[in-house]
Protein backbone atom coordinates (compact mmCIF):
# COMPACT_ATOMS: atom_id res chain seq x y z
CA UNK A 1 0.00 0.00 0.00
CA UNK A 2 1.72 3.45 -0.83
CA UNK A 3 0.43 6.53 1.26
CA UNK A 4 1.06 10.14 0.81
CA UNK A 5 1.29 13.32 3.14
CA UNK A 6 -2.38 14.23 4.22
CA UNK A 7 -3.83 10.45 3.41
CA UNK A 8 -6.23 9.62 6.77
CA UNK A 9 -5.79 6.56 8.21
CA UNK A 10 -8.97 4.64 8.78
CA UNK A 11 -11.06 5.52 11.96
CA UNK A 12 -11.20 3.20 14.17
CA UNK A 13 -14.34 3.18 16.75
CA UNK A 14 -14.72 1.17 19.59
CA UNK A 15 -17.06 1.46 22.77
CA UNK A 16 -15.17 -0.07 25.80
CA UNK A 17 -18.01 -2.12 27.90
CA UNK A 18 -18.44 -1.25 31.50
CA UNK A 19 -16.44 -4.33 32.72
CA UNK A 20 -13.59 -4.18 29.86
CA UNK A 21 -11.29 -1.72 32.41
CA UNK A 22 -11.22 -5.03 34.42
CA UNK A 23 -10.69 -7.50 31.19
CA UNK A 24 -7.58 -5.30 30.48
CA UNK A 25 -6.62 -5.05 33.73
CA UNK A 26 -6.33 -8.72 34.11
CA UNK A 27 -4.70 -9.03 30.79
CA UNK A 28 -2.08 -6.29 31.32
CA UNK A 29 -1.22 -6.82 35.05
CA UNK A 30 -2.64 -2.91 35.85
CA UNK A 31 -5.04 -3.11 38.65
CA UNK A 32 -4.68 0.15 40.00
CA UNK A 33 -8.11 0.43 41.55
CA UNK A 34 -9.07 3.74 40.20
CA UNK A 35 -9.33 1.47 36.83
CA UNK A 36 -11.40 -1.16 38.45
CA UNK A 37 -13.43 0.35 41.36
CA UNK A 38 -16.17 2.83 40.82
CA UNK A 39 -16.22 3.80 44.42
CA UNK A 40 -12.24 4.01 44.97
CA UNK A 41 -11.97 6.63 41.88
CA UNK A 42 -15.02 8.69 43.25
CA UNK A 43 -13.37 8.80 46.91
CA UNK A 44 -10.44 9.95 44.60
CA UNK A 45 -11.65 12.78 43.03
CA UNK A 46 -12.63 10.79 39.53
CA UNK A 47 -15.90 11.14 37.91
CA UNK A 48 -16.03 7.27 37.48
CA UNK A 49 -13.47 4.56 37.04
CA UNK A 50 -11.86 5.17 34.47
CA UNK A 51 -10.04 4.04 31.51
CA UNK A 52 -6.30 2.72 31.38
CA UNK A 53 -4.42 5.09 29.14
CA UNK A 54 -2.17 2.05 27.74
CA UNK A 55 -5.53 0.64 26.93
CA UNK A 56 -6.11 3.65 25.02
CA UNK A 57 -2.79 3.72 23.77
CA UNK A 58 -3.30 0.09 22.64
CA UNK A 59 -6.18 0.97 20.59
CA UNK A 60 -3.99 3.65 18.50
CA UNK A 61 -1.46 1.14 17.65
CA UNK A 62 -4.10 -1.63 16.33
CA UNK A 63 -5.09 1.43 14.26
CA UNK A 64 -1.76 2.57 13.11
CA UNK A 65 -1.30 -1.53 12.42
CA UNK A 66 -3.91 -1.46 10.26
CA UNK A 67 -2.79 0.67 7.69
CA UNK A 68 -0.06 -2.29 7.19
CA UNK A 69 -2.87 -5.05 7.10
CA UNK A 70 -1.92 -5.72 10.94
CA UNK A 71 0.97 -6.99 10.74
CA UNK A 72 2.91 -6.69 14.06
CA UNK A 73 6.34 -6.33 12.88
CA UNK A 74 5.21 -3.15 11.29
CA UNK A 75 4.61 -0.58 14.32
CA UNK A 76 8.11 0.99 14.64
CA UNK A 77 7.58 3.38 17.29
CA UNK A 78 4.60 5.02 18.71
CA UNK A 79 4.56 8.21 21.15
CA UNK A 80 1.35 9.41 22.74
CA UNK A 81 0.59 11.99 25.70
CA UNK A 82 -2.05 11.30 27.71
CA UNK A 83 -5.09 14.18 28.26
CA UNK A 84 -8.28 14.21 29.26
CA UNK A 85 -9.23 10.68 30.98
CA UNK A 86 -11.06 7.99 28.69
CA UNK A 87 -14.18 6.41 30.67
CA UNK A 88 -15.93 2.99 29.79
CA UNK A 89 -19.26 3.24 28.46
CA UNK A 90 -18.62 5.71 25.71
CA UNK A 91 -17.27 5.66 22.42
CA UNK A 92 -14.03 6.24 21.64
CA UNK A 93 -12.88 7.36 17.63
CA UNK A 94 -8.98 7.05 16.59
CA UNK A 95 -8.28 8.81 13.84
CA UNK A 96 -4.87 9.33 12.28
CA UNK A 97 -3.26 11.48 8.88
CA UNK A 98 -0.11 10.98 7.19
CA UNK A 99 2.24 13.59 8.54
CA UNK A 100 5.54 12.40 6.37
CA UNK A 101 6.61 9.78 4.40
CA UNK A 102 10.19 8.60 4.06
CA UNK A 103 10.61 5.49 1.20
CA UNK A 104 8.59 2.87 3.34
CA UNK A 105 8.06 4.40 6.44
CA UNK A 106 5.28 6.49 7.08
CA UNK A 107 4.69 8.73 10.04
CA UNK A 108 1.08 9.34 11.39
CA UNK A 109 -0.32 12.10 13.67
CA UNK A 110 -2.80 10.34 15.95
CA UNK A 111 -5.97 11.28 17.82
CA UNK A 112 -8.17 9.47 19.91
CA UNK A 113 -11.34 11.17 21.35
CA UNK A 114 -14.31 10.90 23.43
CA UNK A 115 -17.16 13.54 22.42
CA UNK A 116 -15.21 16.38 22.64
CA UNK A 117 -12.61 14.87 24.98
CA UNK A 118 -8.79 14.38 23.34
CA UNK A 119 -8.25 10.96 25.13
CA UNK A 120 -4.84 10.84 23.51
CA UNK A 121 -3.31 13.87 21.79
CA UNK A 122 0.39 14.43 20.07
CA UNK A 123 0.46 10.41 19.18
CA UNK A 124 2.92 9.87 16.77
CA UNK A 125 3.39 6.78 15.30
CA UNK A 126 6.14 4.86 12.82
CA UNK A 127 4.62 2.81 10.50
CA UNK A 128 6.96 0.61 7.98
CA UNK A 129 4.45 -0.65 4.93
CA UNK B 1 8.92 22.93 47.74
CA UNK B 2 11.82 21.26 46.06
CA UNK B 3 12.14 18.21 44.11
CA UNK B 4 13.75 15.63 45.16
CA UNK B 5 16.43 14.80 42.23
CA UNK B 6 18.42 12.32 43.91
CA UNK B 7 17.43 9.05 41.92
CA UNK B 8 17.98 10.74 38.30
CA UNK B 9 20.41 8.70 36.61
CA UNK B 10 19.77 5.39 38.76
CA UNK B 11 19.26 2.18 37.51
CA UNK B 12 17.39 -0.74 38.64
CA UNK B 13 18.03 -4.83 37.75
CA UNK B 14 16.16 -6.58 35.04
CA UNK B 15 13.09 -8.28 35.79
CA UNK B 16 12.36 -11.36 33.80
CA UNK B 17 8.71 -12.34 32.33
CA UNK B 18 8.35 -15.66 30.42
CA UNK B 19 5.72 -15.14 27.22
CA UNK B 20 2.93 -17.57 26.51
CA UNK B 21 0.57 -18.11 24.12
CA UNK B 22 -2.78 -17.81 26.33
CA UNK B 23 -1.30 -14.65 27.93
CA UNK B 24 -1.07 -13.34 24.40
CA UNK B 25 -4.52 -14.48 23.32
CA UNK B 26 -5.88 -12.91 26.16
CA UNK B 27 -4.38 -9.38 25.40
CA UNK B 28 -5.46 -9.77 21.66
CA UNK B 29 -8.84 -10.64 22.91
CA UNK B 30 -8.84 -7.56 25.63
CA UNK B 31 -7.93 -5.09 22.54
CA UNK B 32 -10.15 -6.61 20.08
CA UNK B 33 -6.72 -7.71 17.62
CA UNK B 34 -8.01 -10.35 15.14
CA UNK B 35 -4.61 -11.04 13.60
CA UNK B 36 -4.60 -14.69 13.64
CA UNK B 37 -0.70 -14.56 13.80
CA UNK B 38 -1.40 -13.95 17.43
CA UNK B 39 -3.92 -16.85 18.26
CA UNK B 40 -3.17 -20.04 15.75
CA UNK B 41 0.61 -21.49 16.10
CA UNK B 42 0.20 -22.22 11.61
CA UNK B 43 -1.04 -18.97 10.81
CA UNK B 44 2.26 -17.43 12.70
CA UNK B 45 4.68 -19.84 11.40
CA UNK B 46 3.46 -19.45 8.06
CA UNK B 47 3.53 -15.56 8.73
CA UNK B 48 7.45 -15.75 9.57
CA UNK B 49 7.61 -16.19 13.17
CA UNK B 50 8.73 -18.96 15.24
CA UNK B 51 5.56 -19.12 17.37
CA UNK B 52 2.51 -16.88 18.40
CA UNK B 53 3.59 -13.54 18.30
CA UNK B 54 2.27 -10.72 20.91
CA UNK B 55 0.98 -7.25 19.42
CA UNK B 56 3.10 -4.45 19.72
CA UNK B 57 1.32 -2.93 23.01
CA UNK B 58 2.03 -6.14 24.60
CA UNK B 59 5.06 -4.45 26.07
CA UNK B 60 3.28 -3.42 28.66
CA UNK B 61 2.85 -6.31 30.08
CA UNK B 62 6.11 -7.58 29.74
CA UNK B 63 8.28 -4.51 30.73
CA UNK B 64 5.66 -2.92 33.23
CA UNK B 65 6.54 -5.21 35.75
CA UNK B 66 10.12 -3.80 35.87
CA UNK B 67 8.63 -0.12 36.68
CA UNK B 68 6.65 -1.49 39.79
CA UNK B 69 9.94 -1.57 41.65
CA UNK B 70 10.63 2.50 40.32
CA UNK B 71 7.80 3.79 41.18
CA UNK B 72 7.81 2.54 44.69
CA UNK B 73 11.83 3.29 45.32
CA UNK B 74 12.10 5.08 48.31
CA UNK B 75 14.90 6.79 46.56
CA UNK B 76 12.75 8.34 43.95
CA UNK B 77 10.02 9.55 46.28
CA UNK B 78 7.11 9.70 44.50
CA UNK B 79 4.11 10.77 45.35
CA UNK B 80 1.79 7.62 44.20
CA UNK B 81 -1.22 8.73 45.07
CA UNK B 82 -0.97 11.94 43.37
CA UNK B 83 0.72 10.65 39.78
CA UNK B 84 -0.68 10.06 36.54
CA UNK B 85 0.66 8.51 33.60
CA UNK B 86 1.59 11.88 31.26
CA UNK B 87 2.86 10.58 28.29
CA UNK B 88 4.47 7.14 26.85
CA UNK B 89 6.43 6.12 23.98
CA UNK B 90 7.74 2.86 22.87
CA UNK B 91 10.22 1.42 20.38
CA UNK B 92 10.20 -2.13 18.49
CA UNK B 93 13.20 -4.30 17.37
CA UNK B 94 12.38 -7.74 17.12
CA UNK B 95 9.16 -9.25 17.47
CA UNK B 96 8.24 -11.06 20.98
CA UNK B 97 6.81 -14.77 20.54
CA UNK B 98 5.46 -17.55 22.87
CA UNK B 99 8.41 -18.59 24.44
CA UNK B 100 10.91 -15.90 24.49
CA UNK B 101 12.37 -14.96 27.88
CA UNK B 102 12.10 -11.47 28.13
CA UNK B 103 14.60 -9.14 30.79
CA UNK B 104 13.74 -5.40 31.62
CA UNK B 105 16.32 -2.90 32.92
CA UNK B 106 15.22 0.27 33.82
CA UNK B 107 16.71 3.69 34.31
CA UNK B 108 15.60 7.46 35.17
CA UNK B 109 16.01 9.32 32.73
CA UNK B 110 14.77 12.92 34.35
CA UNK B 111 12.89 14.41 37.42
CA UNK B 112 12.24 18.01 36.55
CA UNK B 113 9.45 20.78 38.33
CA UNK B 114 7.14 22.55 35.88
CA UNK B 115 4.14 24.61 36.84
CA UNK B 116 4.14 22.84 40.48
CA UNK B 117 3.84 19.31 38.82
CA UNK B 118 6.82 16.92 38.80
CA UNK B 119 7.82 15.22 35.45
CA UNK B 120 9.55 11.94 36.26
CA UNK B 121 10.92 9.75 33.07
CA UNK B 122 11.98 6.64 33.03
CA UNK B 123 13.39 4.38 30.60
CA UNK B 124 12.68 0.78 29.91
CA UNK B 125 15.06 -1.52 27.64
CA UNK B 126 13.31 -5.08 27.33
CA UNK B 127 15.94 -7.81 25.82
CA UNK B 128 15.21 -11.09 24.41
CA UNK B 129 16.90 -14.46 25.41
CA UNK B 130 19.16 -14.15 22.69
CA UNK B 131 20.20 -10.42 23.66
CA UNK B 132 18.59 -8.74 20.92
CA UNK B 133 16.82 -5.26 22.29
CA UNK B 134 12.63 -6.00 21.42
CA UNK B 135 11.46 -3.21 22.80
CA UNK B 136 12.66 0.73 24.55
CA UNK B 137 10.32 2.10 26.29
CA UNK B 138 9.85 5.94 27.90
CA UNK B 139 7.64 6.42 30.90
CA UNK B 140 6.85 10.08 31.62
CA UNK B 141 5.00 10.11 34.87
CA UNK B 142 3.74 13.30 36.32
CA UNK B 143 2.94 14.01 39.96
CA UNK B 144 0.61 17.08 41.03
CA UNK B 145 1.41 19.55 43.85
CA UNK B 146 4.70 19.08 44.38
Amino acid sequence: MSMKVGDQVAELRVTPGRFLPHRYAGASGDFNPIHIDDEFAKAVGLPRNILHGLYSMGLVAKANAAIAGGDPRALKRLSVQFRGMGMPEQEIVVSGTVKSVDGDRVVVDTVATQGDTEIIKNAEAEVEL
Amino acid sequence: MSLKTDAIGKEWPGTTYQVGREKIKEYANALEIENPVHFDVEAARAAGFRDVVAPPMFAVVYSGPALGPVLFDPEVGMNFAAMVHGGQVFEWNEPVCSGDEITTTSKCLSIEEKDGKGFYVFETVSVNQDGAEVVRGTWTNIVRGV
